[in-house]
């Protein structure tokens, strides 16, 4: 299964690595990263193979949650199929 | 990799615009339980519920976790109830607390099909029905009641609808201490469909399989952003940009009723691709009329929109799911939808315009608050109206009006939750239609060719 987590929020540094992280400590395998930067914006979007998670999928989303928390920025960890579905005929 | 903009137009859809899937229904055939014994047959009723759908809420729940798509509400749909009294026999009202056994016990938020289908005539069980759903509805919590009283091909059963009119007040004097609650969760239906996952009027018709499972989507916020971007389009361009979203929410929609399927092992039944909105800001069908240009949901201009609006969703909707059906299209429930309160408050919106709207939109007149002095044989005529509108145009037409106990003009009743809250509506009460009501007997089908 793969998972797209969506990031949005103000720039700062070590974005990217914190949420690196949490994809290493859970075991998440990064398949692709795109991000940019508008207006002082930052939005990242990452696609995750979560096949081999070491925890269950709940708990991987609660490590987001928090992170989300702490970060202030906004994080949303969503099926890849979803959005599949929804722009692809 | 799919495109940003795409990911973040989901994203945005869900977060700020109110996307969700409204419910996840499991339809559940209940004829083989039926038993001569009333006690036998309510066991029989709870077990196969609970058997069912006793995982339905644990993984619909866990989909929603992982797809990070709320879904609102996990529903059961029945058989409807009178005919297994018509094989018990018994009091109805038995069955309602099995149902609300069998709802506490897999936690579903309700379970539809204290329903009887009386469009032609009565058969054994159905009165007996009817006469019980004021007890049935005021004795539990979560289970909703409807009557089917016409169709386009039978006419209308005007004994039915009288007997509805007082079913509806009589609801609404046992719960009076409860917001007159009972009648909420009452629908009397014209061309009932048997797939709706929707309540109140849901029910799971006999040409269904065993067990199915039906989804329903909503996204009025959606479609309302989705036309702010446009201020000065003309209706061509609205009409596809309505098209184009509800094509993207039905998606969703199949996607989870897929996967519900699958791991539940049921059939997966329908998408019904309507707009339902929910008394939340920003999840308004009267706000999307407005957006087009209206000042405000209810005056001159409103029946050509919400016509607009209502094709213009079935239309993208059907490509974008293997199966429509249920009640597809636009709600206009009163007190669900923070416009509608608000019009209704200040008065522009009408019972007269509302009763027009539902010729062009998905139900009927819903969720409406009546005067608690509002006779039964006035409920009995409105039903009575608005069952020709459905009957006449084939299409499925309903009424959910609460008589508010107690209340005047101007006051309010507050349900909670999605039942929302609403102003008790003016109506004319100076000239009665008992007579009219008091005659009974059957409208006659309408002719279906010769069409002006």
């Amino acid at each position: 299964m793969r998972t797209i987590i969506t990031v949005i929020g103000k720039d700062a540094v070590g974005i990217t690595a914190k949420v690196s992280a949490v994809c290493a400590n859970r075991n998440a395998n990064i398949v692709d990263i795109t991000q940019s930067v508008l207006q002082d914006v930052f939005v990242m979007v990452m696609l995750t193979e979560i096949q081999d998670l070491n925890c269950s999928f709940k708990e991987f989303k609660e490590d987001f949650c928090r992170l989300s928390q702490e970060t202030g920025l906004d994080m949303r960890v969503m099926h890849e199929d979803v959005f599949d579905s929804m722009h692809r005929i | 990799m799919l495109n940003l903009n795409d990911i973040f137009e989901t994203v945005q859809m869900i977060e700020q615009e109110n996307l969700d899937i409204r419910t996840v229904t499991m339809g559940i055939s209940l004829l083989d339980c039926a038993d001569s014994d009333i006690n036998e047959s309510c066991r029989k009723v709870y077990e196969k519920i609970v058997n069912k759908a006793g995982k339905l809420v644990k993984t619909v729940s866990d989909i929603e976790c992982e797809y990070g798509v709320p879904i609102i509400n996990k529903r059961v749909s029945v058989t409807p109830i009178s005919m297994l009294v018509a094989v018990s026999g018994g009091d109805p009202v038995l069955y309602a607390k099995a149902l609300q056994r069998a709802a506490d016990d897999i936690g579903v938020n309700f379970i539809g099909g204290y329903s009887a289908l009386v469009h032609k005539g009565f058969s054994a069980g159905d009165i007996e029905l009817i006469k019980s759903i004021p007890r049935a509805l005021a004795e539990t919590t979560n289970i909703c009641a409807s009557v089917n009283i016409g169709s386009t091909k039978s006419g209308i059963n005007m004994d039915a609808v009288k007997l509805m009119g007082e079913i509806v007040k009589e609801s609404a004097e046992l719960t009076k201490d409860n917001n007159c609650i009972g009648p909420a969760k009452l629908v009397v239906l014209c061309n009932a469909p048997e797939d709706n996952p929707f309540m109140a009027g849901a029910f799971h018709g006999v040409g269904e399989p065993d067990c199915v499972i039906h989804v329903g989507v909503s996204g009025p916020g959606v479609v309302q952003s989705a036309i702010k971007k446009c201020p000065d389009g003309d209706f061509g361009e609205i009409a596809e940009i309505i098209k184009r979203t509800a094509f993207k929410i039905t998606r969703m929609g199949q996607l989870v009723g897929n996967v519900a399927s699958k791991r539940l092992g049921i059939p997966f039944g329908i998408v019904d691709l309507s707009l339902a909105p929910t008394p939340a800001v920003g999840d308004s069908v009267a706000r999307i009329l407005e957006e087009m240009g209206l000042e405000q949901c209810g005056i001159h201009g409103t029946t050509a929109a919400l016509a607009m609006l209502n094709d213009a969703v079935k239309k993208g909707g059907v490509m974008a799911s293997s199966s429509v059906g249920g009640l597809s299209g636009a709600f206009i429930p009163v007190s669900e939808d923070a416009g509608m309160i608000e019009a209704a408050r200040e008065g522009t919106l009408t019972i007269q315009k509302l009763e027009a709207m539902t010729a062009v939109c998905s139900v009927g007149l819903d969720m409406i608050v009546l005067p608690g002095e509002t006779p039964s044989e006035v409920i009995s005529a409105i039903i009575a109206d608005e069952a020709a509108i459905g009957m006449v145009n084939t299409k499925t037409t309903a009424v959910r009006v609460i008589p508010a106990i107690d209340k005047k003009v101007g006051d309010e009743l507050y349900f909670g939750g999605l039942l929302g809250s609403g102003p008790v509506m003016d109506i004319d009460l100076k000239k009665s239609p008992k007579r009219f009501i008091d005659r009974g007997g059957r409208i006659p089908a309408p002719m279906q060719s010769l069409k002006n």
